[in-house]
């Protein structure tokens, strides 16, 4: 049977195809590295022996060690080889979200018991976020996301690529090295009714400055007056004070003012499973049908990005979080991290001052969590990696996690170095 | 004072089933006990069991077992020994297009992750907009590339009239599309129809995608699965890169290492150099970042383990053989029973068709009918799961569908 397409007359031979055609890719630009991922890649090229990398937020022990969790081993230990590995539904694992939601909502929570939350397993908490925004386009297709200044970089690549336009709200104070209460609430009162705003729960990412509770009233009770939708990205419960109860204060004052929050959680950081990709993502519906509904488009967003959720990361979760003895060593555990991090915030400024710095440096033990900002400038960023192989990223965020008694007197000189006067 | 009170997604919708998924969630809840699952397309032992790889129990072992193993992020791209040894897996290790650089690899969250990241890369970076994807596909093809922002149109693959190739329909489809279009190939083992192209009907696809500059976006979901040998399966996709083109390939371990739940796969891009090779995964990374930031460790980590390790890799290669010949056999077996009972038609087309899916030629109301019945589980499109086959269970679907093509229209 002949062709009705002739091909013959533009066929050209296939050895020939290799020479003459040229990439499609030719005008590809080399993509700008990840502002914080890229901080880990040269860290780990330099071949320094003082080199520090104070850099990504991922947790060190007081050797400079990446830590497993004694209850994580443990937990592994009971998974590997007992379990098949099927297809999760695309909500992902209900054990383990039902006791996530438990962690950010409340053992006792009402909203629980009555079916209103809206929850699927999700990619950690990038993941949640973006999922969200997926739905916040979808759903809200008029709507804005407001972010505060400044934010974790990624933040903003989430909701871009969601195709959600973007709004600042002002947030840290550079002078004070802490919050900018006010006008953080001049742009909640200025902002159009019914705006949607992204708030880190604790542990702000990358300054380290909570608002206290009674401010985080004071947001909730505007949120209230403007009907506000307030999503929590709360990336660090139970490593910012070492309390997982405490470190979700924000959202119970939400909670109890009524609102419909939405939240995203992480299980990178105060389970120490990064590479794992857990997290869960969660919408507090009227009721449980419109709970189930939510759900199930949710699911819709998932299902084209990636089907459903890995499951080996959700089985340590709901292994650990599942078993009253596990559950209570990783409460152990998680405030072990929280108070090594306080310690090296104390011994860092400490250090700092014993140097004869005229600067204050108080904002270093009066800021929260896994990051300090230190105010320092990029230029000053740069000497700390040039002259002393200290590497972070340039808004001059320190990880804290990467402090160690081993290094912290040399880390300290050198942030002195660079910030003392000419 | 605003009305905080009521929901800003009041009038949101409960979304439908998801066709494929659907299927398991009515299965589980039916209690009759001669149920049958045919729905998606996990695989499944004679004794309707799912399996896990003795590599796979293996590898996991020496990771459970090494303490110097932690848990930090992956670089965005994934793991490097993984993406390594996908390529090669995929590509075959003597590919010139390995061994020139030229290969951008990243590790994905298993086919559907793959092809996301593909398609959102190619909705960024590339002029055509358009993707041609096979008619009929698998249901999330359509939904994951719009999403990722690409539009859709489909080109003729299935002849229900032979239940085989349309070869003819897809030329003239092919030949119509514009130039630089990219196009959806299933690299072997169809789905949901099993039916593959020839040797020589891929080379002639080639030829007039190549004279088109057609883009090919390969689905690589069960390489060794369908003939039993991994370097049969990868021909298809080894003859675009052997011309010194470039092609995109999702690949997945889903199905050929039983991983399903650990979501494991790879995207790689064929590039005509090794320079833009290096530019095209920066590009990607960007994709990646904004959608999970980096890809989970734990199936990655088996595959690269068991790809590492010679013995461990050939272990492999037997276990996926047997899976691979355990559903030829159903194959057989459901073809031998349906001539036994009379079943009316022509069913050869059971096993001339490859992989773990049978287009039955079934209509949805016989499939409805089936699944009131007699309690077999499958999707509304006829398509049955082998894998979820047994010499057991073969007689009862082979009676319902006997039932359903001599009493339903």
């Amino acid at each position: 049977m002949a062709l009705r397409t002739p091909i013959t007359k533009r066929f050209i031979s296939s050895s020939h195809a290799s020479r003459s055609i040229s990439s499609w890719w030719k005008h590809v630009d080399p993509a700008p590295k990840d502002p914080i991922l890229g901080v880990t890649e040269a860290f780990l090229a330099d071949p320094h022996p003082d080199k520090v990398n104070v850099g990504v937020g991922a947790y060190r022990d007081d050797n400079g060690k990446p830590v497993v969790l004694d209850c994580v081993r443990e937990a592994e230990r009971r998974i590997a080889g007992n379990l098949n590995m099927e297809y999760l539904p695309m909500g992902g694992s209900n054990k383990m979200v039902e006791e996530t939601l438990k962690l950010a909502y409340g053992d006792d929570s009402d909203l629980i018991k009555d079916k209103r939350i809206a929850a699927i397993q999700a990619l950690s908490g990038t993941g949640a976020c973006r999922i969200f925004a997926d739905f916040q386009k979808r759903f809200s297709p008029d709507s804005q996301i407001y972010i505060p200044v400044p934010t974790w970089s990624n933040h903003h690549n989430i909701w871009r690529d969601a195709n959600v336009p973007q709004r600042t709200f002002h947030y840290y104070h550079p002078e004070s090295k802490g919050l900018d209460f006010a006008a953080l609430m001049d742009d909640v009162k200025n902002a159009p009714n019914g705006s949607f705003f992204l708030l880190h729960a604790c542990a702000h990412n990358p300054t380290g400055v909570d608002p206290t509770v009674e401010q985080w009233k004071e947001i909730s009770y505007q949120f209230k007056v403007k009907g506000h939708f307030a999503f929590f990205d709360m990336a660090y419960q139970g490593f910012a004070s070492g309390d997982p109860e405490r470190d979700a204060k924000s959202i119970r004052i939400f909670l109890e003012d009524g609102h419909l929050i939405g939240c995203s959680q992480s299980y990178a950081k105060n389970m120490g499973l990064y590479g794992q990709r857990v997290g869960c993502l969660s919408l507090v519906c009227e009721d449980e049908k419109q709970a189930v509904a939510v759900k199930s488009q949710l699911q819709q967003l998932a299902r084209p990005m990636y089907s459903n959720p890995p499951v080996h990361g959700a089985l340590i979760v709901s292994t650990i979080l599942g078993d009253p003895d596990l559950k209570q060593l990783w409460l152990k555990e998680v405030k072990g991290m929280a108070d090594r991090i306080i310690g090296m915030r104390t011994s860092l400024r400490e250090n700092i001052e014993k140097l004869g710095s005229t600067l204050s440096w108080e904002h270093i033990t009066n800021q929260i969590g896994m990051f300090c900002y230190s105010g320092m400038t990029p230029e000053q960023v740069d000497r700390l990696t040039k002259e002393f192989h200290i590497y972070m990223t340039r808004n001059g965020r320190i990880s804290m996690a990467g402090v160690t008694s081993g290094n912290v007197e040399y880390l300290a000189k050198a942030i002195h170095e660079v910030t003392k006067a000419a | 004072m605003a009305d905080h009170s009521s929901s800003v997604f009041s009038q949101i919708a409960r979304a439908p089933e998801d066709p494929i998924l659907g299927v398991t969630v009515a299965y589980n809840k039916d209690s009759d006990p001669s149920k049958l699952n045919l729905g998606v397309g996990a695989y499944r032992t004679e004794e309707g069991n799912p399996l896990v790889l003795n590599v796979v129990r293996q590898a996991e072992q020496k990771l459970v077992n090494d303490p110097s193993r932690v848990k930090e992020y992956l670089p965005i791209v994934g793991l490097a020994d993984f993406n390594k040894g996908s390529a090669k897996l995929i590509f075959g290790a003597d590919s010139p297009a390995i061994q020139e650089n030229r290969v951008a690899t990243v590790q994905c969250l298993s086919g559907t992750g793959s092809l996301r990241v593909g398609g959102e890369f190619l909705a960024k970076h590339y002029y055509e907009k358009t993707v041609y994807i096979p008619s009929p596909t698998w249901g999330n093809h359509p939904k994951i590339f719009t999403l990722a922002g690409l539009s859709v149109k489909t080109y003729r693959y299935y002849d229900p009239a032979t239940r085989g190739l349309d070869f003819q329909g897809l030329l003239e489809d092919l030949g119509n599309a514009p130039t630089g279009a990219i196009v959806l190939l299933h690299a072997c083992a169809h789905n949901p129809t099993g039916v593959d192209p020839t040797l020589d009907q891929w080379e002639q696809i080639r030829k007039l995608m190549r004279s088109k500059g057609l883009l090919p976006f390969f689905d690589s979901a069960y390489q060794g699965f369908a003939s039993g040998s991994l370097d049969a399966d990868a021909q298809s996709v080894r003859m675009f890169v052997a011309d010194g083109g470039e092609c995109f390939a999702a690949q997945s371990y889903a199905k050929n290492m039983g991983l399903y739940g650990e979501r494991v796969g790879a995207l790689s891009i064929v590039c005509k150099t090794a320079d833009v090779a290096s530019r095209v995964e920066s590009q990607l990374k960007l994709v990646i970042r904004p959608m999970y930031s980096s890809p989970p460790l734990h199936g990655a980590s088996i595959v690269a383990t068991i790809l590492k390790d010679s013995n461990l890799y050939n272990e492999w290669t037997v276990e996926l053989k047997a899976m691979a010949d355990r559903i030829i056999s159903m194959r057989k077996q459901l073809l031998e029973a349906l001539q036994a009972r009379g079943t009316p038609g022509d069913w050869t087309h059971i096993i001339k068709q490859i992989g773990m899916f049978t287009f039955t030629g079934l209509n949805a109301e016989q499939v409805a009918f089936m699944t009131r019945e007699h309690h077999i589980y499958m999707t509304s499109d006829g398509r049955i799961s082998m894998a979820g086959l047994s010499s057991k269970t073969v007689p009862h679907l082979a009676d319902a569908m006997h039932a359903a093509v001599t009493r339903v229209a």
